[in-house]
């Protein structure tokens, strides 16, 4: 058994720990959280060892690994005195604010070999894995341009109260929204390089953005752009495509469905020329214990099985997030200058 | 319960495999009339019970309904609550203790209020009794027999082990709504051994049964274990697997089981709707023959 403690329980850490005190797995050794009316809560209905201070409780329940899911400013201090102590990290996203303390952090994990993971759930899902395959298997041809897009409800009206529209403590829809389809760009294209265009766009909220818009450079220099707005009322929930155009076809890809056109006959196994599609019924794995979606399960179980099989991790690691940390940096610096 | 029961993912824009497909439903139920007259269309299928989400729009179904009470006069509703994407939004924006502000009724901090009190005392009982009556209001003078935790809620229960929760859920529906509580879940065999553990007997449960094994989390063989040597009053949804299983073979699996109490599936037409009752009768003619044969 692994044992686990988990830093803040708001809505992503309630979630996590449900997953974990479901996996076989998994001992939930310590659960910390600053807010009362939440951990009082856990204290009457759970018997798990719940904890205000989080250092007392690394200090007194010795965890394999731990999940931080608090407000993205006290990531890096958090993580810090986690790695100092050798402690397996998974970290929600996005990671670091500040990015010298994101590049201390990945130079402390390589060093102490732990296994260290963010949060971002896409390249857990089916039709974005398939996605990873088909491009690298090379079938789509040179990629000629991409498409990054973001959608959903969150600000809907003019209102602001919490740390998410406070630009100081990661909030506001660059760091919450867009930082996924920056961080799934640099998994399915290519890293993303230079950032040669940039649109913020407030609508309801004062402090913060509500909508990005982005032409953006990979390293091996293919271009394209990014469409993020989470003031959008048209999406019930978050949903996040994406396209890549190639000289051999073309890649439609959601949380849902992926639609495929190939112009030869050289395609994957399972597809044809012309358009294909596939759903993420057919492409997603199952898991032991199903919550949001297979996804938030799926990223919770390879931690773990990083953990067990003493095997680095290849999906989410540090050094992936600081560099998507760095593009969204390189985004908000472009609109400043 | 009723063999057949109309589900209401087709009205909100719910696809499981296209999201160009959700939006194309979405368009056609942008007018409470088009989801009415669905909901008719299934009625005249001998479809009369209705499971939905307290999703705002069913206030306005509500509404109609009540407003032709002879008409409506045998149609059922199983509410499924809460509508989570509203409570996950509000969370994203306002925090745990904002989203309970904006949504538990009288909750203004340091009123004498019954909200008020039960968030200054951390009363969570109280404040899911709140919530729950919250949701329940759109429903008042509609027969709702049953009464559903939506799978988000009750999974996320089964997780952290606060079986506690299911309970108080399960008692308070009974003694404020003279109803019996219902539990949608993706993961049937463990919530069967929580429910056993607290002693609820014969649950009435909603969870993924389909061909495919497709979110049967623990496996199909586990679920076929837990349906067999437990009771229960099961419905089955997703029961095409999300798109990926025929309709007929789909069906055919379904009435195979003999355990199963009623099938749980939604359509926006007229054909899908008439194809898929037709498909529950013939197979369940069939296996009811094959049964009568064997004993």
């Amino acid at each position: 058994m692994i044992k686990v403690a988990i830093i803040g329980i708001g809505k992503m850490g309630i979630s996590h720990l449900s997953i974990l005190g479901a996996h076989p797995k998994v001992e939930i050794v310590g659960v910390a959280d600053t807010s009362k009316f939440s951990t009082d809560m856990l204290k009457k209905y759970t018997s798990f060892n719940i904890f205000n201070d989080y250092k007392k409780m690394l200090e007194s329940v010795s965890p394999d690994a731990v999940v931080v899911s608090v407000p993205t400013k006290f990531h890096s201090n958090i993580v810090k005195d986690l790695i100092e102590r050798n402690i397996h990290v998974f970290v929600e996203k996005p990671f670091c604010i500040d990015l010298d303390m994101g590049e201390q952090l990945v130079k402390m994990v390589k060093e102490r070999n732990v296994i260290n993971q963010v949060g971002y759930h896409n390249k857990f899902i089916g039709t974005f894995e398939e996605v990873k395959n088909i491009v690298t298997s090379g079938h789509i041809g040179t990629i000629n341009h991409f498409e990054g897009e973001s959608y959903g409800p969150v600000v809907i009206k003019r209102k602001q109260s919490n740390w998410r529209s406070n630009p100081a403590e990661g909030g506001g829809c660059l760091m919450d929204y867009a930082s996924h389809v920056i961080d799934l760009v640099n998994y399915l294209v290519a890293p993303i390089q230079n950032v040669r265009g940039t649109i913020l766009n407030s609508i309801y909220s004062e402090n913060v953005e509500d909508a990005v818009y982005a032409l953006l450079e990979t390293e091996n220099n293919i271009t394209g752009s990014i469409s993020v707005n989470w003031s959008d009322e048209t999406y019930r929930k978050m949903t996040t495509s994406i396209t890549i155009n190639g000289t051999k076809g073309k890649i439609i890809a959601d949380t849902t469905e992926l639609q495929v056109y190939f112009n030869t006959n050289e395609c994957p196994n399972g597809y044809t020329k012309g358009w294909n599609i596939k759903n993420i019924t057919t492409l997603s794995k199952p898991v032991d214990f199903f919550l949001r979606g297979e996804e938030y399960s799926a990223q919770i179980d390879y931690f773990i099985d990083s953990i067990i099989m003493q095997n680095k991790n290849r999906k989410n690691t540090f050094e992936t997030a600081l560099h998507t940390d760095k593009i969204i940096n390189q985004i908000k610096k472009y609109k400043l200058s | 319960m009723d063999r057949i029961l109309f589900g209401d993912n087709q009205f909100f824009g719910v696809n499981h495999i296209s999201e160009t497909k959700a939006r194309a439903i979405a368009i056609q139920f942008k007018n409470d009339k088009s989801i009415v007259d669905t909901i008719d269309i299934a009625r005249e299928m001998d479809i009369n019970t209705f499971m939905c989400t307290t999703h705002d729009r069913i206030k306005n179904i509500c509404d109609i309904i009540r407003a032709d009470q002879s008409k409506y006069e045998d149609f059922t509703i199983y509410p499924c609550m809460p509508y989570a994407h509203k409570y996950a939004n509000a969370i994203t924006e306002y925090g745990i203790i904002g989203t309970i502000k904006e949504y538990v009724p009288g909750n203004l901090l340091g009123s004498f209020l019954k909200g008020g009190m039960a968030v200054v005392s951390k009363d969570y009982i109280a404040i899911m009794e709140l919530m729950i009556d919250a949701e329940m209001k759109m429903f008042k003078n509609i027969h709702t027999p049953i009464i559903f935790l939506q799978n988000v809620v009750t999974d996320l229960l089964l997780g952290l082990g606060m079986k506690d929760i299911l309970k108080a859920y399960h008692d308070y529906i009974k003694q404020k709504y003279d109803a019996e509580a219902g539990f949608i879940t993706m993961n049937l065999p463990a919530l069967v051994n929580a429910l056993n553990e607290m002693d609820i007997y014969n649950p009435i449960i909603c969870s993924s049964i389909n061909k495919a094994g497709f979110r049967m989390s623990g496996g199909i063989q586990q679920y076929h274990k837990t349906i067999r040597n437990n009771k229960m009053r099961l419905i089955a949804m997703q029961i095409f697997g999300g798109g990926a299983i025929p309709a007929k073979e789909a069906i055919d699996y379904i009435c195979s089981i003999p355990n199963i109490n009623s099938i749980l599936f939604g359509a926006s037409s007229k054909q899908h709707i008439n194809e898929t009752a037709n498909y529950i009768k013939e197979y369940d003619r069939i296996y009811q023959n094959e049964y009568d044969l064997v004993y």
